[in-house]
Parts: C-alpha cells; sequence; structure tokens
C-alpha cells in the first residue's frame, strides 16, 4: 500500500452509504473520541459510526437533550460530513485501514463545533428537512455543506491531489531543507510523519493557493469545513501509505500564511469565521484553562454511565436515567470527564501599526492543545518575511460569540465577543539566540511602496535627498546629517566566529559635541522619532542600571525578573544619548563592551547573563568650559575618556560658524519655520514616512558586499591614512579606523540599494570620516589632523612636550642626589626656573608620575623622595 | 422642535434595516442642533445629574477621550424570537436587544461600532460650569423630571439613591421588594473596592461615560475633546456585576465566560448608573473650551467678533494692569503671564513643538509661604477654561501617577495627570518643594515633566513599549530660584510693592474685578489664542538683517536658539495685541522686552548653575 495513487478518488464512491451494523451504533455513541484511551474494543470502530436515516441513534432517540441548540434532527446529520473525521467512504469501499483504524482522532477544539454543519444538496431548499434524503441520492457531487459552497468529496479529492503533486522546487524555507525538492513536498513530510511521529502536517497555503486556487478561496472562507476535510484526507492518504504506523492521534492540518487579514486594526464583521492571519504582540496568558469536551454522568441508583459532549458551551445534563428510568439521579464525575487544554492569549497591536494619537486594539485569541504555552508576554508575532515567507505568525479562525443570553432575562446585551481559535502560530526565537533575527524584524512593503523606494535610490542624487530630508527643520550641519544617516542604514553583519573573532560591529556610532544651543538635542529627538527601535536617554537622568539591566522582584509573584534598560531595548537599533559628558564614570564604564562587542554581561543577584545590545550609540555631549574652546583638543574640551571616544566611527563638532552669509540663511530658515504652513513644507522635502520606509527596507533587504575594487580603494585609504602621520612621527590611523570606513561605505551602499559596496561609497566613506577627523582630531598646537588625539587622549606635539619635561626633570633630579628628599612646590620651582618654556602645574605632575612609575622616586604627600 | 429631540431616538432606531436612514438621522440632528439656540435645549450630563435625565433620550456630553477600548461587534439587525410577532428590529444606538434574538435568522446583521471612554474635561475651571449651568438653565426644569413612576416610593430617601439605575422594564414585586434589591448591590459594591472612574487628575468629579461611535471613528485621537449629542442608555443589564449573580445557578461553560478576568469585566462593562452609555449621533469638536465663545471654528462667528477683536488693546491693557497688580507691581513679569496664557502649540515641525511658550516665574516671595503661589493660581484659574495645580512636593512627586500607564490586567489605560486637553493650564509650584530623595518613580515624574514642557509629548507606558502622545499644555512654573525644569522663557519677579499682608493684599486685588470684567479677560484670552498669524516678506527680511547685524556685534550675544524665542515672543505679542501680521514695531519691543528679562536672569543664572 505504499505506492502513491495514481487516481486519487477513484477508489472512493459516492459520500455516504448506510451500510454500518446497527450493533455497532447501539453501542457506540455518535462521534465518540476519546484520546488518549486505546481502542481496547478492536471492533469497535472508533470512527463515528452512527447510520444516518434509517437506524436513529438510541441516544438521540431518547430525546434526553434539553439543549436548545439541539435542533437538528438526526435524520440531518449526515455521514459524509467532515465532522465525523473518519472516512466513512473507505470503510464502504473495504479499503484496509488498520492503521487508521486504531488511531484515535483527536478532537480539534479550535474549529469548533462543526459537527453542527449539515450538508444540503443545492437544488434544495436549503432548510428543508430532507437534506439527509438528499445526501442519499447518487447525485452526490452536488452536495454542499449547508451555507457554503464546499462540496466535502471533490474538496477532498482535490487536497489529496494537491498532496500528492506538488512539487516546489524553489523552495527556501528552511523546514524543507532535507527534502528532495523535485518530489511531491508533502508526501515527503507524511512520511516524516510516519518516522517521527508527530501527527502535524503544515500546509503553506501559499502553494496550496498556487495549485489550486479555488481550493484556496474555500479555505480562507470556511476553515471551519474544509479544514476537518483535509484532515479526513491526508489521513486516508496516509493510512494508505503507511498502514502500520502508529500515531498518537490522527494527522491534523495546519495551514498557513494565508492573506487574509494582516492588521488587527482592519478586522471587521465580515472576517468571521474566516481564516485571518494577524500580527501583534502578545501582552497577557492565561493559565492553563480545562475545557470540557465530554461529559461523564452516571446514575446514582443503577451506576450506568452516560457520555454527553459539550455542544456550544453547553452540557445537556441528561434528566432521567435511560437504564432504571429514575429522574434527576445523573451526577457529573469530574475525573472521568474528558478535558481539553485551552489557554487564551491577549494580543496587542504592535506600535508599528498604529496610527497616531490612537491606543492599540487587543484581541483575544484562543490556543487549544499543543499551541497552549506556545508564546509568552512580550512575545511579537509579526507577519514578515521575504515574498511570501512568514518567519513567525499567528493564525486562527476569526469568531464571534452572541453574549450568553441569561434564560430570566428577555433583553440581553447586543453585543457579541470576538476572539481568534488559533489554528496555528510559530515563532522564529530559535533563530535569534543565534543572532541572526534580521528576517525576523523585516517589515513587508507592498509592491507599489517597493517600487517607489527603488525608484527613489535609482536616483543620482537619493544620498543628498535623504540626507536632506533628515531633520529638515535644523538648518545646515550636512556632514553631520549624511553621517547620521549612514548611521541609521548601518553595515552589513558579519560573522566571523568560526575565525574566532566573533561578530563585527556593524553598528555605526556618532559623537556630536559642541556648544549648548546648536539643536544637538533637536537632531536626537528626530533620530529618536525616525527609527522603530530607538531609545532617549539622557546622561544626566540616567544611571548605569538604566541603561543597561536591572533585577527586580516582581511585586505580585515575588520572583525576581530582569528588567532590561535602554541599550538593551534599543537592540538592533539606535540609542540617543544626550547631555553624554554629564554621565557618570560608571555609567559610561558599561558603554565600552556595548560599543564594540554589542552585548551587555550581567552578573546580579545571582542573574549571570549576556543581552545583546547590537545598538548604534548617537550621543551628545556638551564642552566642559560651557562653551567650545578652540585652542583645546577634543579630549580636554570634553574630558571624556580616550578608550570610549575611539569607539565612536565619527565625532563630529556643532560649532556656530560666526559668518554673516550663515547668519542670514539661518534667520531666514528659523523665521520662514514660523509662518510656513505645512503644506508648503512637506513639497519640499521627503515625507517623513517615505524616509523611514525607505531605513527600514533598505536595512533589511539590502546587504551590500565588498566588491574586489572597492577592497582596493579602502587599503589604499588606509594606507594613506597612516602615511599621513608617519612623516611628523606620529600614527594617524588604526585598524579601527579601518573598520568605521568599512562600514561607512557598506552603509552608503545601502543608501543606493546596492549589493555591492563600490568605489563610489569608499570615496564618501573617506570624505566623510575625513571631515569628522578633521573637526575633532585637528591638533590645535599644529593644526594637523592627528588621529592620536583620540586614541591616546594626547596629541603628538603634547606627547612629545611630556617626554621633553620628564627627561629636564630627571636630569635636573640627578644633578642633585645628594638630596634624597625635596618639597613638592620647590622642586616645581626650580625646574620652572631651568626650562625656557613655560611649565604648567599639571605638565610638572605628569613628569613625576611618570618618574614615579618608573621607580625612579616616591611622592608621598608634598615631599619627593628618591629611590634608592 | 425639543419635542423632536426627545422623541424620535426611540422611534427611529425602532426597525427598517433600509441603509439610507441611519445617514439622514445624523444628518437630521446635525441640522437640528445647528439651528439657533437648540444645543441649549439638549441637557448635558455635565450638568445634570444622571438620575434626572431620562434613559434613552438625548444628551449631550462635554468630554475628553480618555480610553479607547476595543472595536465591538453587534447586532445591526435582528429578528425578534417570538415566531407570532417576528419582526426586523434594529439595534443601532442601543445597548440591550428587545423580545429575544433568533440567532439563526437570515436577516442577522452584524455591524462594528467603537467604543470611548470619556471623562469630563479634566481640571475644567469653577467658573465654567457656573457659566454653562445657567446656560443650560433655558430648559424649563419638567424636561429633567420623567416620567418614571418608581421614583416617588423613593422619594423620602431619594438622595442616596442618587446612583441607582432606573427601574427596569419586567416587574418586580412591591415597594417593600424593590427597596431590598436596591440596596443589595451597593452592599456588594462596598465588598469590592469602589470603580475607579480613571479620572486624570485626582478628586475630579462627574460622570464618566462610555461613548460608542458608529461612523469615521478612526478621526477620533486619545485626548481629543468634544461635545458629544447622543442616546443615553443606562439599562441595568449592562452591568457586569448583575450578571455575573445569574451564573452559578446554570451548568454553562460559555467560552466568553473565562476568557477575561473579573477585573476587566468590571472595568468594561462598569455598572450604567455609574458610567452611563451613550450612543452617539452627533458631535462637536472642541477648538476651544469657553463657553462664552460660540464653540464651532471662528471663522463662522467672525462676524460677532470683529467688536471683541476692536476692543482686544484696551482689554489687554487692564488684564496687564489686573497682572501687575498680582506680581506685586512687576510689569514685564505681567507682560509675560500674559503672553504665557495665550500661547499655543499650533504646528510641528519634525520634533519641535512651535508656539509653546512655558514660562518660569522665579523670585516668589517665599516669606509669605504658600499662599502667595496658591492665591496666584487662583486667580488665573479664574481666568481660564481649565487648569491644574501640581504643587511639586517630595512626596507628589514621587507617588503621584503622572504619565498614563496601560493596565493589562484589566485592559484599560490608567490614567495620570498628564493626560489633559490641548490647552489646559499646569501650574507647577515649586517652591513647595523640600529636600530630600527623589526614587526612580520621582524621577520618571521629573522626566516626564521635562518632556512635556521640552518637546510637548507625553510618552504614555505600555509596558511593553511607550507610545508617544503629543500634548498642548500650557506649562507654568512658580519657584524661588531658577526652577530645576527647563523652560522657555525665565523672569525673575522684582517686587515692586511690600504689602504687609499679602493674602489680604491678593484678596482684595481678586475681588475688585466684576464678573463681567473677568468674563472680558477670559474672552480676551480665547481669542488671542485662536487668532491667525503670519511674518510678511519685507519683515522676514528686516528680521534677518537685525539678526546679522545683532551677530556682527558680538556673535556670543545671540545664538539660533535666542532667535527662535525671540521670534516666539514677537508671535505672542502680535496676538495679544490682536495683530495677526509680525510688524516691526512688534518686532523691536519684542527685542526690548526680551532684553530687559535677560539683564534680570543674567545674575540669577550665576547664581544657580542649573543651566544645561
Amino acid at each position: 500500500m505504499s505506492s502513491p495513487m495514481s487516481t486519487p478518488g477513484g477508489k472512493r464512491g459516492r459520500p455516504s452509504n448506510p451500510s454500518t451494523p446497527a450493533s455497532e451504533a447501539a453501542t457506540s455513541p455518535p462521534a465518540q473520541r476519546r484520546r488518549g484511551q486505546p481502542s481496547s474494543n478492536g471492533d469497535l470502530p472508533l470512527m463515528p459510526t452512527s447510520p444516518p436515516t434509517d437506524m436513529p441513534d438510541p441516544l438521540q432517540d431518547t430525546s434526553l437533550f434539553s439543549s436548545p441548540r439541539r435542533s437538528v434532527l438526526p435524520s440531518e446529520v449526515d455521514m459524509s460530513s467532515p465532522l465525523m473525521y473518519g472516512t466513512p467512504s473507505s470503510r464502504v469501499d473495504g479499503t484496509p485501514r488498520s492503521g487508521a483504524r486504531g488511531t484515535p482522532a483527536r478532537q480539534r477544539p479550535d474549529l469548533g463545533s462543526v459537527r453542527k454543519s449539515k450538508q444540503v444538496d443545492l437544488q434544495s431548499e436549503p432548510s428543508a428537512a430532507d437534506g439527509a434524503a438528499a445526501a442519499e441520492q447518487p447525485a452526490g457531487q452536488r452536495l454542499v455543506i449547508w451555507g457554503t459552497d464546499v462540496n466535502v468529496a471533490t474538496c477532498k479529492e482535490k487536497f489529496q491531489r494537491f498532496l500528492q503533486r506538488f512539487i516546489d522546487p524553489s523552495s527556501k524555507e528552511d523546514e524543507n531543507s532535507c527534502l528532495d525538492l523535485n518530489e511531491p513536498l508533502y508526501m515527503q513530510k507524511l512520511e516524516e510523519i510516519s518516522i517521527v511521529g508527530d501527527p502535524v502536517l503544515n500546509i503553506n497555503c501559499g502553494h496550496v493557493s498556487s495549485f489550486d486556487a479555488e481550493l484556496y478561496r474555500q479555505l480562507v472562507c470556511y476553515p471551519q469545513e474544509v479544514i476537518p476535510t483535509f484532515d479526513m484526507a491526508v489521513n486516508e492518504l496516509f493510512f494508505e501509505r503507511f498502514p502500520d504506523s502508529i500515531l498518537e492521534h490522527q494527522i491534523q492540518v495546519r495551514p498557513y500564511n494565508a492573506l487574509k487579514t494582516r492588521n488587527m486594526r482592519s478586522l471587521n464583521p465580515e472576517d468571521i469565521d474566516q481564516l485571518i492571519t494577524i500580527s501583534g504582540m502578545v501582552i497577557r496568558t492565561s493559565q492553563l484553562i480545562p475545557e470540557m469536551q465530554e461529559a461523564f454522568f452516571q446514575c446514582a441508583v443503577c451506576a450506568f454511565s452516560a457520555r454527553v459532549e459539550v455542544d456550544r458551551g453547553r452540557i445537556a445534563e441528561p434528566a432521567v436515567c435511560r437504564n432504571c428510568n429514575t429522574t434527576h439521579s445523573l451526577a457529573l464525575i469530574h475525573n472521568r470527564s474528558m478535558f481539553s487544554d485551552k489557554q487564551m492569549v491577549k494580543i496587542q497591536e504592535s506600535p508599528e501599526d498604529m496610527p497616531a494619537g490612537q491606543t492599540p486594539h487587543t484581541t483575544v485569541v484562543y490556543a487549544h492543545n499543543d499551541l497552549v504555552d506556545k508564546v509568552q508576554p512580550g512575545d511579537r508575532i509579526n507577519i514578515t518575511g521575504k515574498g511570501e515567507e512568514p518567519h513567525s505568525f499567528l493564525m486562527g479562525i476569526y469568531r464571534a460569540v452572541p453574549m450568553r443570553v441569561n434564560p430570566r432575562q428577555s433583553n440581553v446585551k447586543s453585543v457579541y465577543k470576538t476572539h481568534i481559535d488559533v489554528i496555528h502560530f510559530r515563532k522564529t526565537d530559535e533563530k535569534r539566540l543565534h543572532g541572526q533575527d534580521d528576517e525576523n524584524e523585516q517589515r513587508l512593503f507592498t509592491e507599489a511602496r517597493v517600487q517607489t523606494l527603488r525608484e527613489l535610490a535609482a536616483k543620482p542624487d537619493v544620498y543628498d535627498r535623504l540626507s536632506s530630508a533628515l531633520a529638515p527643520s535644523i538648518y545646515e550641519h550636512e556632514d553631520i546629517k549624511k553621517g547620521i544617516l549612514l548611521q541609521l542604514f548601518g553595515g552589513t553583519r558579519k560573522d566571523f566566529s568560526q575565525t574566532g573573532r566573533g561578530n563585527f560591529r556593524a553598528e555605526v556610532n556618532i559623537l556630536l559635541c559642541g556648544d549648548p544651543g546648536t539643536s544637538k538635542s533637536q537632531l536626537l529627538q528626530y533620530v529618536f522619532n525616525l527609527v522603530p527601535r530607538g531609545q532617549y536617554t539622557s546622561g544626566k537622568g540616567s544611571s548605569a542600571v538604566g541603561l543597561t539591566a536591572y533585577i527586580m522582584k516582581d511585586p505580585e509573584t515575588r520572583q525576581t525578573v530582569l528588567q532590561t534598560g535602554a541599550l538593551v531595548l534599543s537592540d538592533n537599533g539606535i540609542c540617543c544619548i544626550d547631555e553624554f559628558d554629564k554621565m557618570s564614570d560608571s555609567t559610561r564604564s558599561v558603554l565600552h563592551e556595548v560599543m564594540e562587542q554589542q552585548t551587555l554581561s550581567i552578573a546580579k543577584a545571582g542573574i549571570i547573563c549576556q543581552l545583546n545590545a547590537r545598538t548604534s550609540i548617537l550621543a551628545a555631549a556638551n564642552p566642559v568650559e560651557s562653551q567650545w574652546n578652540p585652542k583645546k583638543t577634543t579630549i580636554e574640551n570634553i574630558q571624556l575618556p580616550h578608550t570610549l571616544l575611539s569607539r565612536f566611527d565619527l565625532i563630529f563638532l556643532m560649532l556656530d560658524p560666526q559668518d554673516e552669509a550663515y547668519d542670514r540663511k539661518l534667520a531666514h530658515h528659523l523665521v520662514s519655520l514660523y509662518y510656513q504652513s505645512e503644506e508648503q513644507l512637506e513639497e519640499e522635502n521627503l515625507d517623513m514616512a517615505v524616509l523611514k520606509d525607505f531605513i527600514a527596507y533598505a536595512r533589511s533587504y539590502i546587504q551590500p558586499k565588498l566588491s574586489e575594487e572597492a577592497g582596493q580603494a579602502l587599503i589604499e585609504a588606509y594606507v594613506e591614512m597612516r602615511k599621513v602621520g608617519s612623516g611628523r612621527g606620529m600614527v594617524s590611523a588604526y585598524p579601527r579606523q579601518l573598520e568605521s570606513l568599512i562600514r561607512l561605505a557598506e552603509a552608503h551602499a545601502k543608501v543606493r540599494f546596492s549589493d555591492k559596496v563600490e568605489t563610489i561609497d569608499v570615496e564618501e566613506a573617506k570624505r566623510l570620516h575625513r571631515e569628522a577627523l578633521k573637526q575633532s582630531a585637528t591638533d590645535p598646537r599644529t593644526g594637523f589632523v592627528d588621529i592620536s588625539i583620540l586614541t591616546t587622549g594626547m596629541s603628538a606635539t603634547a606627547r612629545k612636550r611630556k617626554e621633553e619635561i620628564t627627561a629636564a626633570l630627571k636630569k635636573m633630579l640627578q644633578s642633585r642626589t645628594k638630596t634624597p628628599v625635596m618639597k613638592f612646590q620647590q622642586l616645581f620651582d626650580d625646574l620652572r626656573g631651568q626650562s625656557e618654556t613655560a611649565i604648567t602645574k599639571d605638565q610638572f605632575e605628569e613628569a613625576l608620575k611618570a618618574l614615579c612609575d618608573e621607580d625612579y622616586l616616591t611622592i608621598s604627600g608634598k615631599t619627593i623622595r628618591l629611590a634608592t | 422642535m425639543r419635542c423632536i429631540v426627545f422623541c424620535i431616538p426611540s422611534g427611529a432606531s425602532q426597525n427598517s434595516s433600509d441603509s439610507g436612514w441611519e445617514a439622514k438621522v445624523t444628518e437630521f440632528f446635525r441640522q437640528r442642533l445647528m439651528e439657533k439656540d437648540a444645543h441649549t435645549w439638549v441637557p448635558s450630563l455635565n450638568d445634570v445629574p444622571l438620575h434626572y435625565l431620562k434613559p434613552n433620550s438625548l444628551v449631550k456630553f462635554r468630554c475628553l477621550i480618555q480610553d479607547m477600548f476595543d472595536p465591538e461587534f453587534y447586532m445591526g439587525a435582528y429578528d425578534t424570537v417570538d415566531p407570532s410577532t417576528k419582526v426586523l428590529r434594529c439595534g443601532k444606538y442601543k445597548d440591550v436587544t428587545e423580545c429575544g434574538v433568533d440567532l439563526d435568522s437570515a436577516n442577522m446583521v452584524t455591524s462594528e461600532r467603537q467604543t470611548f471612554y470619556c471623562v469630563p474635561i479634566p481640571g475644567e475651571s469653577p467658573w465654567k460650569c457656573m457659566v454653562f449651568y445657567a446656560g443650560a438653565r433655558v430648559v424649563p426644569s419638567t424636561s429633567y423630571v420623567p416620567s418614571r413612576q418608581k421614583r416617588s416610593y423613593e422619594d423620602d430617601d431619594e438622595d442616596d439613591m442618587d446612583t441607582q439605575p432606573q427601574a427596569q422594564g419586567h416587574a418586580q414585586g412591591n415597594g417593600d421588594s424593590k427597596r431590598q434589591e436596591t440596596e443589595a448591590p451597593s452592599g456588594q459594591k462596598a465588598s469590592s473596592p469602589p470603580l475607579d472612574l480613571n479620572f486624570p487628575l485626582p478628586g475630579e468629579k462627574g460622570p464618566a461615560c462610555l461613548v460608542k461611535v458608529y461612523a469615521d471613528w478612526d478621526s477620533f485621537k486619545l485626548n481629543d475633546t468634544m461635545e458629544v449629542y447622543g442616546i443615553l442608555s443606562v439599562s441595568p443589564a449592562l452591568s457586569a456585576l448583575s450578571d455575573q449573580s445569574d451564573t452559578s445557578s446554570s451548568l454553562i461553560l460559555d467560552p466568553a465566560e473565562c476568557m477575561e478576568t473579573a477585573e476587566e469585566l468590571r472595568v468594561h462593562s462598569p455598572p450604567a448608573s455609574l458610567v452611563p452609555r451613550l450612543h452617539l449621533i452627533h458631535t462637536q469638536r472642541l477648538a476651544h473650551n469657553n463657553p462664552l465663545l460660540p464653540p464651532a471654528a471662528l471663522e463662522d462667528s467672525a462676524a460677532s467678533l470683529a467688536s471683541t477683536l476692536g476692543e482686544m488693546v484696551s482689554v489687554r491693557a487692564e488684564l496687564l494692569a489686573y497682572f501687575t497688580q498680582l506680581l506685586l507691581g512687576d510689569v514685564l513679569a505681567a507682560e509675560y503671564l500674559l503672553l504665557h496664557l495665550i500661547s499655543n502649540v499650533y504646528a510641528r515641525r519634525d520634533v519641535i513643538p512651535l508656539g509653546k511658550f512655558t514660562l518660569n516665574l522665579s523670585g516668589c516671595p517665599a516669606t509669605a509661604g504658600p499662599a502667595y503661589t496658591e492665591q496666584l493660581y487662583c486667580a488665573l484659574q479664574q481666568l481660564v477654561p481649565s487648569a491644574y495645580r501640581l504643587s511639586m512636593t517630595l512626596q507628589n512627586m514621587n507617588q503621584l501617577r503622572l504619565v498614563p500607564r496601560k493596565d493589562y490586567v484589566a485592559n484599560r489605560l490608567l490614567s495620570g495627570a498628564l493626560q489633559l486637553a490641548a490647552n489646559t493650564s499646569l501650574y507647577l509650584d515649586e517652591t513647595q518643594l523640600e529636600q530630600g530623595q527623589l526614587d526612580p518613580a520621582g524621577v520618571r515624574n521629573i522626566t516626564a515633566l521635562g518632556n512635556v514642557i521640552s518637546w510637548q509629548k507625553v510618552d504614555y507606558d505600555f509596558n511593553y513599549h511607550q507610545m508617544e502622545f503629543p500634548s498642548n499644555i500650557n506649562v507654568l512654573i512658580a519657584s524661588e530660584g531658577r526652577s530645576l525644569l527647563p523652560s522657555d522663557c525665565h523672569v525673575h519677579l522684582q517686587p515692586q510693592v511690600t504689602p504687609p499682608n499679602m493674602e489680604a493684599y491678593l484678596g482684595s486685588a481678586l475681588t475688585a474685578q466684576s464678573s463681567s470684567q473677568l468674563n472680558k479677560f477670559r474672552l480676551y484670552l480665547t481669542m488671542a489664542r485662536t487668532l491667525d498669524y503670519s511674518i510678511s516678506e519685507e519683515v522676514t527680511k528686516a528680521v534677518e538683517d537685525d539678526f546679522v547685524d545683532m551677530r556682527k556685534d558680538d556673535p556670543q550675544s545671540i545664538s539660533a536658539d535666542d532667535l527662535h524665542s525671540l521670534l516666539g515672543v514677537a508671535r505672542l505679542l502680535c496676538l495679544s495685541l490682536g495683530q495677526s501680521a509680525l510688524s516691526t514695531d512688534a518686532w523691536s519691543r519684542a527685542k526690548h522686552i526680551e532684553t530687559l528679562r535677560k539683564s534680570r536672569s543674567e545674575p540669577q543664572g550665576c547664581l544657580n548653575g542649573n543651566e544645561p
């Protein structure tokens, strides 16, 4: 039986043919499904067995059911209905089904009480009571499930054909990686099921859609009816091919990737009972709720037991014992009733999807059975991915339930409760651990949007356009805006963990320093508002704890929980830190790790962990003396440790240019802010939304690689940079600068939507880097660019001077070895008298310290003692 | 007319699923309400106690959208279950269905509507309520005594029964059992904590309301202020509490039952007696919140206001004199206070809000204790439509919830003191601040205040993320020294008079103003705020030249930021004079007062090293 069926459906006859012996039905209630209960009664099929019309089921016949909803006559229950899970037709044909018969079907609470559906002949009156009679007629092809246009047999046939024939040679899904792409995809998956024993078959609706659009439409519109049909078809096929396999329960089909709805806000009444896909963020999950599927009643008098299935949330308690005819003697036995797992999950719109000025919507979602506990609060469920392959999603049937009718009130609330029954959700958090979640963050763009973005990217002046669109209210500072623009795009993420170096930083860090009132904060605010994962903190107000992470006791659960700070929250985003200089040293020290290794290590309260903090840092610092002193170096002006400064790719000075033409333009710019209308401004500049999309698109889809020429150009640039300084005995570039250049060049390639880093990218990176250096690393004494200001905190000339002073001091000390102890002030005065250039007290102290380090002398308070 | 207003709601929503009628209904009401005075005939939930209002009648409610609930699906049209009287009924504008519903009927139409949780505009000044109430008096009081016979039973203890829901349609027994029943729920309420109506400001009173919106709900934004005309619904069936009492009896496993926590149920279906439902028919966005002015935009009534515009200069002088008196004879501070009160965020460029003008009034006489700042607030409250005084005591800073926070258990937005309507005056009294430690919550609160002042935005706390909502709050900081919060403009008070008894002095200044005079001031402030403004080409040129010249002399003297604030002062100065375009006169005057102000604050700035 393992050979694939060549003519699907060929062995199946009409949907229903009552031939089951009556005895079987008499002992088994209809549609009895017991999970985890092996079929000890081997000859009793666990499949629904009650024959249709001619043999009314005894249980139903007693009409003990008082449920108000039990309006369906037994005669209307048609055996070919998909809710019957089993395969009545195959039984009719005498197909060997040993496997299927030993495998219990498992109820699918996610599909709801499907068994209520009835089939009707298209040509008969829909509400006619003789629907079942029609079902027995040979004209089976016209039978549809009531209220739909689904014909069970056709649907099943189509689906089996799909399973057997669908081949997707271009599949990119990772889970298909080990499968042969030229063989029918889903048959291989069935084989996998037979080996692994996990009875769930995931079906990509995109595949269904491309194979049979009509089937896809039916699936989306009538999931409640179609999915059981699919189940039925799969099981039939599976047990035909693998008759001996043993599964926990029958295979369930889980479709995914239907493109019905994406946004919670756009759900409307038309979506009810349809297959939808939504995105959002999990905000709350409930405890596991045991939901009764089947109640077990026992008679207190004769111990006769009865099983009653839950029907639309109700259990009809039998009033009379069928065995002894005692009234009201039946009691519910809880531990013999059957329950299924259920969990309520609340999902909230993700902040990116929301219109401004409104609060996010929430939706209730029910997860059933093995989907319980699959998600946790805080998880994002996004529809993402390249083209058609989503990486994490939630999919389900949208439901609306009328508010419970109060029997004692004739007036009820006219409002429905809505929820979604989950058919499937999947997250790709396994990938997150490996740091490859770029795709996870991807947003899906419409074709038209991609087209506009690409057109924009193709323009030769896209770089200038974008940079001028950045914070248009801030005047000038073109290069700074360009730098920030490149920071927004970031470099390409590279992984060298195999060669032992781990990840290279792809993020660009920028420091802005300058006079107060040069709109640094505005620029930071703008960037913070532009990027989806931005954080804005002020150095003054934030502590190390606020930046990194802290442990706190949850007041409710008394558990210690890890609360993440700004740096972790801005993973894959930008962390804007204002008043960088006002940060305490301990706070700054945590930045060292973040800014190069892009991780954050925490060892607190018994929690030791390393968190990803792949964030770009945009910092702003004010000079210490409130006004920038052009006579001092950057380090001296902002008093930041050079170890930190060297981690910034670009350091810009925002200074007042103090130039008449500039002033005039600035004034004009500012005045115009005050009277131009919004529309006027928008015409002039690129829309912020376009800019946002542009950046998001480039970040997720463009991963430029260095081309040969670009590599060559980079090498040249680096060598050149090192050469500049070498003539004067100083080094003007370090490998860190080379890495910066690469990042900037990659970012510039991203701006052009280019997959290759070309020479022009390197040129611009070089130019920008030089500009920034010119501003920040110019030695005020010589006027030359000197990278060592940033890398060692001291310009080469200053270092030379220091060495000179130290040497002079040593010489002086050596000349008077007879007095091993001397006063600090006296020595200082002596040295100043000797030297022809002025020596400051700081310089003197530095020299002393240098000598102290050489073990030449020791300092204790104000006395200096020569070492002997 | 009045009769139509009251009768139509119940009549119109009866039947007919024809979609055309819905548009007609709203159009009808809109037109009727446009008619002169018509809106004053509709009783207002703000002024009239709920139990005086007839259920299912048209009422109005002046409110702020505090929270937005999820959209809900309801039965737009349904068949009644009783086959003999089977009729199609309409569920629109109603909370409760009648006569049972045939759930399987093919005629069932499911429609969608949105629910907003609305509260009265926070911080409304007392004078305003008086004006509103005076207006409401037009309606003969008979219309407030609806034909509810049931009330007669309770006339004796009516005061206690204020919050009782109206009697339900189906009969209760005699008066006695009725009494018992009415007492039962109040006992229940006592056992569970009282329902927090979620007002942004502590100590607020008034009805909160669930407004059901049937169309175009996307155009509403959180913190919008509006006047809602709608049908009042107070059916007790709406209360979550009344539902729960019945559940135990039946063996029902309703999926809807277990999915919401009791807390959430309580919040989303509060007793209708506390939080009535209002089915919106017509809304009027409030461009401003001053009852003395017609609520519509100014253009509509420009003619009637032309005269007031002419008077502006004289009113301004009077107001200035009044402020000078309040500020102990300091004319400059009075001028800045006036400018502050007419400031308004009129546009945003990227992230920069334009038009905000936060004033820091330092040097408030400390010797008089809190009396001075408090009385100053009282005086200002008399003039602005809504105001709130936040005394920045250490305890307040550490414990008050300023920023709204999402409560995921109850699924609602817990309001905070910074959830304020546009143009609310926030008066920060920093003289109350004492030494001590700010805890993390306190630091967050201070940061939030700083954000409001600098960027006019509040980052609402959604636990997993923050969401930014723009605000438009006039912040005035009264402090002794320079404030620890940033401000656009800092004026150090220089009292010219030192009255021996501060309280008596201010008290007399307050009472000296007649109510008609005060009304004039109120009108003036709102008017000035809503005026248009522009800068002509020539003036732009002049300003540019001026700026370049000033920088030429001394580049340090004026920076881009200074120009920003100068332009802001010039704009407000023009508006305060009723001019809608910048003149060179106003420009030089703005420069003049800025120079005066700076010369004052310079020594102050050196003393206090808080300059960022």
